[in-house]
Formats: structure tokens, sequence, C-alpha cells
């Protein structure tokens, strides 16, 4: 991945909509060949980053990079980057063929070659056979594969995504996200990604950007994301994430001493306080399944803390645990799978629940 | 049905509405000068005589050329008012759509004596051409009206996937654009059409000497004897608007089913 040429680059990115500032100072790279996401809850001005890259939004300051090219006068229908529309915009008037083709309609080159290329195109989505159809009789993953292959078809630097799998259903939509990724590697064009769903974002992405209020709060691979948020909104986002109040009681070298409530004396590295408390408080955040509800006779790894169960919710495969741990007010979460032969523990009931320092997440 | 009154209610009303279109052609078969029951033969003597009335024929003519031009140059206009009050905003947009808008409740008569005053202040002779202009004022409100729903209706991300596929403004317009709020257009045209072709008002005061259909049948009026020819010039009128709607209904009906949208209702 680091060997890999910049292929966008947004330097100090600032749009004003009136008085609103709708992106505050975005400064990214986006390699060549990544499958990128933009991450974050409606209204963070993630789609309205994607539209700068597209060419649909002015910027208000700073400057958009693509290869290496300043795209600050080039106009969308001239920058090496096409999109794939929330709603498809698959155009009802045209066949599926002649949606495809549109964009070939100015490019050089004989009839038949452009017959091929979108049956090619067809192909590489799926929908072989299909041409002849009319666009507006087809399904909604079928609409989206339209969308992928007219596209594609022109072979751009970048393909643009927003939100292209939010009106499929969920079967069809996980579907989709595998097939997204393969067509990826396939084609092996940069695939930037706007998405509110986080696991969609960190099943399909290369590197993530996690956006609130105009801002990047976080950009990383998935995995550092959700194992080392580096503020307690990004961690709440991805994923759930418990939070329980802590004292910071002093500092050694590589190590950090803590007092965490229910937890007791706690040594953690000092690689795990990387996350920004923005309201002045410390605590600790560990995800649900790093702790471990422990049956008679289990021993803990590492650390055990007594508890309650004051609610269980079963979900088939897995079943969560809201557990009080003694001495806290708050309940924290855990997540259990349902191995064959473990049973679901009762509501009310005592346990204990094992749990590692090295799980923890320091926000201060 | 549960209620006897509403129903009886209904089949009024559509008696009321329809017996007296019915009366037309039964009096412009009817072989007497006079329109009171009993009938008392069958003639085409009244198409005829219409058929051979010059005046007519300019009045025709003129009220053909009035409408098709007016039609024409409203929806044209509603199309660049219709894009830019959906597409775009700028200052004092609701003022100017409203100051568009204002001749639709403006009383006609109003509109008539102004435009007259104004016409002969500039020195403007008084024709067919100056009809059509304000024609063209009263009816661009229901053409933007009209053309205002259908791009609404347009998915603003088609014409941005056009234009990202490398197509101009223009390109993108003519490809995508027109084709889709095609339907809009050519109500539009048949809305203005209409109003046109039956406009009095304007009409009897900016067409100078040229006789419009709706001016010459009230200049009939005054002659009892020419009372079942203007029977048959209305029997041919009424034909000729079911011919028309029954086309334009068929063509928004195919253009829905073309592009799969669904039917939110025309004009029959």
């Amino acid at each position: 991945m680091t060997t890999r040429p910049t292929m966008i680059e947004f330097q100090d990115v600032h749009k004003y909509y009136g008085d609103y500032h709708a992106l505050r100072g975005i400064n990214a790279t986006i390699k060549a060949g990544e499958f990128f996401s933009l991450l974050g809850p409606s209204g963070c001005g993630k789609t309205t980053l994607l539209r700068t890259i597209a060419g649909f939004e002015d910027i208000s300051s700073g400057a958009v990079m693509i290869d290496g090219k300043h795209m600050e006068h080039v106009p969308a229908n001239q920058r090496p980057t096409n999109m794939v529309f929330q709603s498809y915009a698959i155009f009802p008037h045209l066949t599926v063929e002649q949606n495809v083709g549109f964009g070939l309609r100015r490019e050089a080159g004989t009839t038949e070659e452009k017959a091929r290329r979108v049956e090619e195109a067809l192909e590489m989505v799926n929908l072989k056979g299909y041409g002849r159809r009319a666009a507006h009789a087809l399904s909604g993953g079928q609409r989206q594969r339209v969308a992928l292959a007219r596209a594609l078809i022109l072979k751009p630097k970048v393909l643009l995504l927003d939100e292209p799998l939010s009106a499929l259903d969920k079967k069809m939509r996980e579907q989709m996200q595998v097939e997204l990724i393969k067509l990826q590697r396939q084609v092996g064009i940069t695939f930037v990604l706007v998405t509110h769903d986080q696991e969609e974002a960190l099943v399909m992405s290369d590197r993530i950007a996690v956006m609130f209020e105009g801002e990047i709060l976080q950009l990383a691979e998935p995995e550092v994301l959700y194992r080392r948020p580096n503020s307690r909104q990004v961690a709440e986002f991805i994923g759930v994430m418990n939070f329980l109040p802590a004292f910071v009681l002093g500092e050694a070298g590589d190590t950090v001493q803590l007092e965490v409530a229910g937890l007791g004396r706690v040594d953690i590295e000092a690689a795990q306080s990387t996350g920004r408390a923005t309201d002045g408080t410390v605590s600790v955040g560990f995800r649900p399944e790093t702790l471990t509800i422990l049956y008679d006779g289990q021993k803990a790894m590492d650390r055990e803390t007594p508890g309650t169960i004051e609610e269980v919710v079963y979900y088939g495969d897995m079943t969560y645990y809201d557990v009080r741990l003694d001495g806290v007010e708050k309940v924290v979460r855990i997540s259990m799978r349902n191995v064959f032969g473990r049973p679901v523990l009762e509501y009310g009931s005592r346990t204990r629940v094992a749990w590692s320092a090295g799980a923890l997440v320091l926000f201060r | 049905m549960k209620f006897p009154a509403l129903r009886t209610y209904a089949y009024l009303y559509l008696l009321f509405l329809y017996a007296p279109i019915i009366l037309l052609p039964i009096f412009a078969f009817n072989d007497g000068t006079i329109i009171a029951f009993p009938l008392k033969g069958f003639t085409v003597e009244w198409f005829r005589q219409m058929a051979a009335n010059t005046t007519l024929r300019t009045a025709v003519e003129n009220s053909l050329i009035i409408a098709l031009s007016s039609a024409i140059f409203a929806t044209t206009l509603g199309i660049f008012a219709a894009r830019a009050a959906t597409r775009f905003s700028f200052p004092g947009k609701a003022g100017i759509i409203g100051l568009i808008m204002l001749p639709l409740v403006l009383p006609e008569i109003i509109v008539a004596v102004s435009l007259l005053v104004v016409l002969l202040g500039i020195g403007v002779t008084l024709s067919v051409f100056t009809v059509i202009l304000g024609h063209v004022l009263i009816c661009t409100p229901y053409a933007i009206a009209i053309l205002n729903t259908a791009f609404n209706a347009l998915d603003r991300s088609l014409e941005e996937a056009s234009y990202d596929l490398g197509e101009t403004k223009w390109s993108t317009f003519r490809l995508i654009t027109l084709p889709l709020v095609m339907p809009g257009v050519i109500s539009s045209l048949l809305m203005s059409f209409t109003i046109s072709l039956d406009e009095f008002i304007i009409a009897f005061f900016l067409a100078g000497n040229e006789p419009t259909l709706p001016t010459y049948i009230f200049s009939q009026l005054r002659f009892p004897k020419q009372i079942p020819m203007i029977m048959a010039l209305g029997t041919c009128l009424v034909a000729a608007s079911i011919v028309l709607l029954t086309i334009a209904e068929y063509f928004r009906r195919r253009g829905i089913a073309k592009t799969g949208g669904t039917d939110t209702g025309g004009f029959l």
C-alpha cells in the first residue's frame, strides 16, 4: 500500500454554503488503486466532499488534485472521474445498452467497437444479454449494475460511489459488497465510496476517513479504526464501545497507570492512549467482544471482575448481555458467541467477567 | 352507491355541463333557422354556408396562426422559466416568478386594456401579431405551471450523470432533459393552444380589423339568420377538440409507458 502513488489529494479544502461551513479544512490523500471510504452520519459533509472530486461542487478555498493535476478549472465533464449516483440515475427513456454506452457517444471508434465495449461492460457486471431491455423495467440490483457498467466503461481514473447500496435490501447489499470488492480488484481503478453504514465501510475499504461536521476525525485502515479509535465520536460511530470513567495515576515510560471504575488498577501501554476526549473527561473504552462471561469453573486468562446481568438480548448466533459491574452505575455490553452446549444466562443472575488490559483504549 | 342524493347531483351536474354541447350538432343539422324544438328535417346546408364564408375562413386562419404561435412561444418561454425556477436559486427568484404568474389572476379585461393603451402609445398597428403578444402573456403562466411539475419530477442526478459522462450542458438538455419533460411540453402546448383559440377579450381589443374565431362568432350572433351556421361551426370545433385531446392523451400515455413512470393523471 505504501508504494502506491497518490491519486487524489485534498489540500485544506473548505466549502461554505452561505454561512454554513460544510467542509472545514480537509487534508487527505487517496492512493491509486485504493478502495477508499468516506464514512459519517448524514450531514457530515461526506457527499459534498465526493462531489468536489466529481466537479459538481466548487470549493471555497484549498485545492483538489487528481493524478497530480489541479482541478480548479476542470469541469465535471472533463474530469477523469465517473460516478455511481445514490439514485443510480439510470436514463429511463433509454435501453440498458444505450445507458451503458452513453459515455461513448463522444469517444472515437466505430459502432461495432463501441457495441463490443458495451457488451464487455455488461459482462463485467453480470448483465450479459440484458442490453436490449428497457432500463425502467430493471430491479434495484440490476439498475445498480447498469450504473456501474455505465461509469466504468470510460475507464476513469477514479470511480465515485455515492451510497450505492443504501437502496438495496440487506441480502442484496451483502452480495453487492462482495461483488464490488471483486470488481475493484479486477479493474484496479481507485474507488471512493460514500457511506453512512460503518459495517459496509469496514467490509469493503482499504482505508476509511471518518467524518463529523465537515472534518475528518480519523483516517486509517478498518482494523485500526475499530481497535484504536482516536476519539469517542469515532468509537461510538463504528460498532459498539463501552466506556467507563477512569483516572490517570501516573505515567512511566511506555506505561500508563490507571484507576478505572469497576475494573480497579490497570496498567496499559502508551500506544493504547490515542483517543481524544473533547469534553475534558477521562475514560477507557472497550468493545463488547473483548469481554467474556465466565461460567462456573472457568478461570480468567488475565483479569476478572464480578457483576450482575441486567439484560439479555438473544440474536441466534450471538447473545448480548448488559452487565453491571460491581461498584459502577453504568452497565457494559458484552457479546458472547452461542457456542454449542453453552447455556444462555438469565437476567438477574450473578456472573464473573473476564477482560484484558490490552483491549482497552484510553480517551483523555 | 350509498348516497342517492350525491348520485343525483352528479348526474344533474353532467347534464347541465354537456346538454348544451349535445344541442350543437342537433341544430346544426336541423332544417330551420329558428333554434327550437320540434326539429324540422335533416340538412347540411349550414355546413355548406360555413365552408363558403370567406370572412369565417379568414377568422379560422387567424385564430390558428395566433393559437399555434402563442402555444409555441409560451411553451418555449415556459421551458426556460421552469428550468430556471427548479434548478437554480438566484436573488429575487420568488418575486420574478410571482410577477410572471400574475396574469393568471389578473382580470383579462385589465390586461387587454392596458396592453391596448401601451401598444397604441408606442405606435404599434393592431394586427394578428399584437393578439399573439397578448396571448403569450396569458398562456405563459399556465405553461410554467405545467412545466414546473414536469421539471420538478425530473431527478437532478440524471442531468449530472449525463454531464459526468462527458456531455455538455446543452447536449445534456437535448439528450436527457428534453425527452423526459416531453409529456409536460406537449401538455403545455395543448393547454396554451386551447386557451388562445377561444380567448375573446384580448382578441377583441388587440386584433384591430382582423377577425378571430371568437370575435367573429360574437359578431354574427346579432343576426338570427346566421345562428344555424354558428351551430355548424361549433359542431366542427367540438369534434376537432375531441380528436386533438385523444391524440394528445395517446402520446402522453405512450410516453409514460416508455419511461416506466407512474400515471399522475392527464387531461382525460
